[in-house]
């Protein structure tokens, strides 16, 4: 990257079910938590945070919306305030873009879910393709299984290897104060779950309903260095989309998070992401996503994930551990995901995720996703 | 109903002060000359036609006005036999109030001959339990058709 971004300050509610909280109430606990952490206010003279970019989708906090939930809340009314309707990855994407351009030097970046209030199954139904796809009641579970089924058969992925990857993500989540779900599940437990839908088990998709909020305060590099003595870089950001039709794609590999991750990578300069990064947060909205993410990532070869979890490399201690957090299969909520990993990498930078931390982490990975089947992949790199 | 899609709304404690808010738009999303078309065939002719690039000679099905890797606009169109290969499937075990049957029943994407995509569809005809990727597949279509998707009813084994 031309200059450098940092993120300065980051927070995160607690994941679960809030049925009585406003999302406004829980994007002010979040956007006042990294305000006070920097002393920033919105300001107009270049002293403060110039502008806001939240994500969230409208039509997962009860349709409409889009207009009442952030301005007042974080001071941000009478000022620019954008919106991204995807994962939260590509919020914090956007803000960084905003501060390389020169548009803003200080952005104030927000997510937020509220999963309790409303039928999430339907939304993602309604956000599908309305003449071929909707029409048959296909939705974000059973495409994500036509690509379980595909990825599985194609690659000869076990059900045991895909069951490690939620015992570690639930083992993972004892260590995070914040997760919503945290237990000592074993491989049998996983594989004895109800089938919700093959070859997914119940135990293998993200809990739902989840409800938080995160924020990050990202600056350009001269006054990251004023607003904090450990600063975050941003070193490489990149989305790519894939097509919505789910035969367009062949859905055992995912083509555009192998884009998305190369051009992130040629930014930040990695050629070897397995060695160079120290820890990473993935998301992986079901057990079969975090071998395949994997290998889109280019952290293994094509058809290899699998083997990289029973090799243990990802676990807390191995060569790079990924979700320390326990990842959004310990229950973080669709939308936030991607800012959630982002969060993550840079707690894990600071030296400060507590009983998770990775240990001397310099380089981290970060990876939100969102569409039918991983649709759409953000890639974000991280340094400090 | 299956944990995973448990309705919370009805978990709020009894003395929280709640809205409903409820989507009063219905939409009427036209299909655009390229779906007229496809529909059309399906309805009056019990066929299934793909659309062909005249760029990288690929064949679409569902059909789209313009290809997504050439971005140029199709218009030579292919009638397929309707058999195909099925490339992956799941079956669906619990329930929302937008399918358009009683689970269990299956999806499948159906790779058809003489097209390079796959369509996603039903897949009926057949025990659950002996789906098997790679199977060749063909259309059931309904008696009572009105250019729509669901004129095909699902793919069987053959």
């Amino acid at each position: 990257m031309a200059r450098r971004v940092g993120i300065v300050a980051v927070a995160q509610t607690k994941f679960e079910e809030k049925p009585g909280v406003h999302i406004g109430e829980l994007l002010y606990q979040a956007s006042r938590d990294v305000m006070k952490q920097t002393g920033l206010e919105f300001k107009d003279d270049g002293t403060g945070i110039d502008c806001t970019v939240a994500s969230g989708y409208d039509m997962m906090s009860g349709p409409g919306g889009a207009y009442m939930f952030l301005g007042y809340i974080v001071g941000a009314w009478q000022r620019e305030d954008e919106r991204v309707i995807e994962d939260g990855s590509m919020a914090v994407y956007y803000g960084a873009a905003q501060i390389l351009s020169g548009h803003a030097d200080v952005a104030l970046v927000v997510g937020y879910s509220k999963e309790t209030q409303i039928d999430k199954n339907l939304i993602e139904c309604l956000s599908l393709d309305q003449i071929y796809q909707r029409r048959i009641g296909l939705d974000f579970v059973s495409s994500a299984a036509l690509q379980a089924m595909r990825y599985t058969t194609k690659y000869g992925i076990t059900p045991e290897q895909l069951a490690k990857v939620v015992v570690k993500a639930r083992k993972n989540a004892k260590n995070n104060p914040y997760a919503y779900c945290c237990d000592s599940l074993s491989v049998q437990d996983v594989l004895r779950s109800t089938m919700l839908c093959d070859p997914i088990r119940v135990q293998e998709a993200k809990p739902t309903p989840v409800d938080g909020a995160c924020a990050l305060i990202l600056a350009n590099e001269e006054k990251a260095k004023k607003l904090t003595k450990k600063p975050v870089w941003i070193t490489g950001v990149s989305s790519c989309y894939d097509h919505h039709e789910l035969g367009y794609r062949d859905l055992a590999d995912c083509d555009s998070l192998v884009t998305a991750a190369s051009k992130a990578y040629k930014m930040a300069g990695i050629t070897n992401p397995f060695k160079e990064f120290d820890v990473a947060e993935i998301s992986e909205h079901y057990s079969y996503q975090e071998p395949l993410w994997y290998e889109g990532l280019g952290l293994c070869g094509k058809g290899q994930g699998g083997k990289l979890i029973d090799s243990g490399k990802t676990q807390m201690g191995g060569e790079l551990p990924v979700n320390p957090s326990g990842g959004v299969l310990s229950g973080i909520p669709h939308c936030l995901a991607g800012m959630h990993s982002v969060v993550e990498c840079a707690l894990q930078l600071r030296g400060e995720a507590g009983d998770r931390q990775v240990k001397g982490a310099k380089k981290a990975l970060a990876h939100g996703v969102d569409g039918p089947a991983g649709q759409l992949h953000c890639v974000i790199t991280l340094e400090n | 109903m299956s944990q995973n899609i448990k309705k919370s709304v009805a978990d709020i404690p009894e003395d929280t002060i709640v809205v409903e808010v409820q989507g009063h738009s219905n939409f009427l999303v036209t299909v655009g000359n390229t779906g007229h078309q496809f529909m059309l065939e399906l309805k009056d002719n019990k066929t299934i036609t793909g659309i062909k690039c005249p760029g990288c000679k690929k064949v679409y099905v569902p059909p789209r006005s313009h290809c997504p890797t050439c971005f140029v606009k199709m218009t030579e169109w292919v009638k397929l036999s309707g058999k195909g290969t099925l490339d992956t499937y799941t079956v669906v075990r619990y329930k929302e109030q937008y399918m358009p049957k009683e689970p269990p029943y299956a999806y499948g994407v159906i790779k058809l001959d003489g097209a390079d995509t796959g369509i996603v569809h039903m897949i009926g005809g057949v025990d659950l339990n002996k789906i098997k990727v790679g199977m060749k597949m063909e259309p059931v279509f309904k008696e009572q058709r009105e250019g729509s998707i669901l004129d095909i009813e699902y793919f069987k084994p053959v």
